[in-house]
């Protein structure tokens, strides 16, 4: 998370369950509260959905690196083996691609792999330098834990907490950054 | 949501709640060594540096200090290194295959089961870097122009598919094993007290703190990484095996290679995880994470695999008998028969005999059984490699060639360091990272929160607690 302002002040109510935090999602939207993001120790299927997050593209990134993965590895077999130094083999042409399948799918899987990776790392903002923004510690253990920004939402924090509260939050703290 | 059916024996038992999840794990962790693991490290350490001596002397001294000779030019490396890959499997077998065909019960075992593979991975181009004689030439085996004139490698062999499918395969099962500790990483780091592990998991878990956008890219991108390790894994010991397949040797020359060699990996995989589990699930007392759910059925898997690759035996028998080619015949029948049968029957009993034994519900829910005969069934797998690969070449066209290898010390001595090497990092693994993946153990067992109002959840608090926990053979 770095488009966070450095003055922000959150609300943040903490769960206890991961049903209870997904049925909160959409009771605190509705209550017209804008919801800055949901931390949760494990996936929630669904949750990204009910918080309106956009359908991740990184397949199509996955996909892009595969292919410049597999046409390296095109490139390099046909310079090497049939273009710079040609070599009659069983008789078989210079280029004799169907041998050459095995180190292009490689390719093409390390390539999709690492460039997937990297892509997720720098989107999410991830690396070994990140300083976590945690809300609540515990959010990586067994609590779940939505976060408000008091500042892009035109409700009061009392009435904030009073819907956190309703949709089941066990606690409901502040927190500065 | 994971639901579980209230007809299945739940996956962990002792009606855990999430933070008994994230205690149970990381107190492994947190906590001083205990005495079994200093024990076990200590020896495994000296393991490694006995080998390690052996291996210096083998590269200083050259490759005539193993047990080699005209008519023998691989032996002992060769089949350590297939062995080593073939385990080597089981990892990205279980958290791939398994995940794309939602087997839950891979929650409690992926994350050692994938350190073993990357382990048995490295164990296995310690002897391709050994056998090559003159590592620090390892990287002609990369396609640069030959020793910088302008002759490149030949992308017809299978060794040099080899050296493309095993650096891939090390760095996916690498990649997939790290994306999934980052998570569980920094459970430990906003647990830590001391300065040190909190700034040494910090750097490691890369700033995660569980958003719902990241973990919705995050299960993305495990998915695509499964799907493209699914063929990856299947690739790797088919190219193994074609570096066999596709050579004239008799014995070797066969279209079966790669199915077989495939089973055979994922055979000797699981034996290894289910070796390595049963040790680290007595000592770190992880009795309701890896129940006899998982370890009966990770067995029916060894018993599948097992059988296929039996089949796989006899089919080669038949098609060397049915082909009526005379040096064919001659390589099975001698493989049977001839000087080194001890060596065929080994292997034939350990592989296709012994993993029919669980059949029996009994003994493949017995932990002694299950740990005795994963022994036994590695140990045959070895022979399977031996079998193969020495038997076909100690008698070739010219009899007058034919000999017998022996291994020297130092051929044993290199086996000895994989071992060395792949108990230590193991052991460095179980210690300092957690070896159960406790996000996704999570994510399958249904919580029991004690403030939870029944109206709130919509699910009867009562409904939730009493989910079937039985545990019909406890130990």
């Amino acid at each position: 998370m770095s488009h966070h302002n450095d003055s922000a002040k959150f609300l943040v109510g903490v769960y206890d369950d991961d049903e209870v935090v997904l049925k909160a999602v959409t009771e605190v939207k509705s209550a017209g509260v804008r919801i800055h993001e949901v931390y949760t120790p494990f996936p929630i299927h669904g949750l990204d959905v009910a918080l309106g997050h956009p359908r991740t593209r990184i397949g199509i990134a996955a996909f892009l690196f595969g292919l410049t993965g597999f046409l390296c590895m095109v490139s390099l077999t046909y310079y090497t083996m049939g273009s710079d130094w040609p070599m009659v083999i069983g008789g078989k042409d210079n280029y004799a691609y169907p041998a050459y399948v095995p180190v292009m799918f490689e390719l093409t899987v390390l390539f999709t792999a690492l460039g997937m990776v990297g892509t997720f790392l720098v989107s999410n903002g991830l690396g070994p330098t990140t300083k976590p923004l945690m809300f609540d510690l515990r959010s990586t253990d067994n609590k779940f834990v939505m976060a408000i920004d008091l500042g892009k939402n035109k409700k009061s924090e009392a009435e904030i907490a009073t819907v956190l509260r309703a949709s089941g939050a066990a606690e409901v703290n502040v927190k500065q950054f | 949501m994971h639901v579980t059916s209230p007809v299945r024996t739940p996956l962990v038992t002792g009606g855990k709640t999430y933070a008994d999840v994230t205690e149970d794990i990381c107190k492994q962790v947190e906590g001083k060594p205990t005495r079994a693991w200093t024990i076990a490290f200590v020896i495994s350490f000296v393991v490694l540096i006995y080998g390690t001596c052996c291996v210096f002397w083998t590269w200083w001294e050259g490759l005539g200090v193993w047990g080699l000779n005209k008519t023998v030019g691989w032996a002992w490396d060769i089949t350590n290194f297939v062995w080593w890959v073939g385990i080597g499997h089981a990892g990205t077998l279980i958290s791939a295959i398994l995940l794309l065909f939602r087997m839950k019960y891979r929650t409690s075992i992926n994350r050692a089961a994938e350190a073993m593979t990357i382990f048995a991975v490295i164990c296995a181009a310690s002897f391709i870097l050994m056998h090559m004689g003159r590592p620090w030439l390892a990287y002609w085996a990369l396609p640069l122009p030959n020793a910088f004139g302008s002759l490149w490698v030949n992308f017809n062999s299978p060794l040099v598919w080899d050296v493309f499918a095993i650096s891939t395969y090390f760095t996916v099962s690498l990649v997939f094993w790290y994306m999934g500790l980052v998570p569980d990483l920094a459970t430990i780091r906003d647990r830590a007290t001391s300065k040190v592990s909190r700034y040494i998991y910090g750097a490691f878990s890369l700033g995660w703190n569980g958003g719902a956008k990241t973990w919705a890219r995050y299960e993305y991108i495990s998915l695509i990484l499964a799907g493209i390790s699914t063929p990856l894994v299947l690739s790797v010991h088919t190219i193994v095996s074609m570096d066999f397949a596709t050579s004239v040797i008799p014995g070797w020359h066969t279209t079966i290679f790669p199915p077989y060699f495939v089973a055979g990996a994922i055979f000797s995989g699981f034996a290894m995880v289910q070796n390595l589990m049963l040790i680290t699930r007595v000592v770190f007392k992880l009795e309701d994470y890896i129940t006899f759910e998982h370890i009966e059925s990770m067995n029916k898997i060894i018993t599948l695999t097992g059988s296929i690759v039996g089949v796989a035996y006899i089919t080669e028998f038949f098609i060397a008998w049915y082909s009526g080619v005379e040096y064919e015949r001659y390589a099975f029948l001698n493989r049977m028969l001839g000087p080194y049968w001890w060596a065929y029957w080994a292997m034939m009993t350990c592989n296709v005999i012994s993993p029919q034994l669980f059949w029996s519900r009994k003994i493949r829910r017995s932990v002694t059984w299950t740990f005795v005969l994963s022994v036994v069934v590695n140990i045959g797998m070895w022979f399977e490699r031996f079998v193969i690969i020495v038997t076909s070449l100690h008698r070739d066209y010219l009899p007058s060639s034919w000999a017998m290898f022996t291994p020297t010390m130092f051929d044993i001595g290199d086996y000895i360091f994989s071992f060395g090497l792949f108990f230590t990092l193991f052991l460095l693994f179980a210690k300092f990272l957690p070896v159960i993946n406790m996000f996704e153990v999570k994510a399958i067992i249904r919580s029991a929160s004690e403030k939870l109002p029944a109206s709130v959840s919509g699910v009867a608090k009562g409904e939730r607690v009493t989910s079937p926990s039985f545990n019909k053979n406890a130990e």
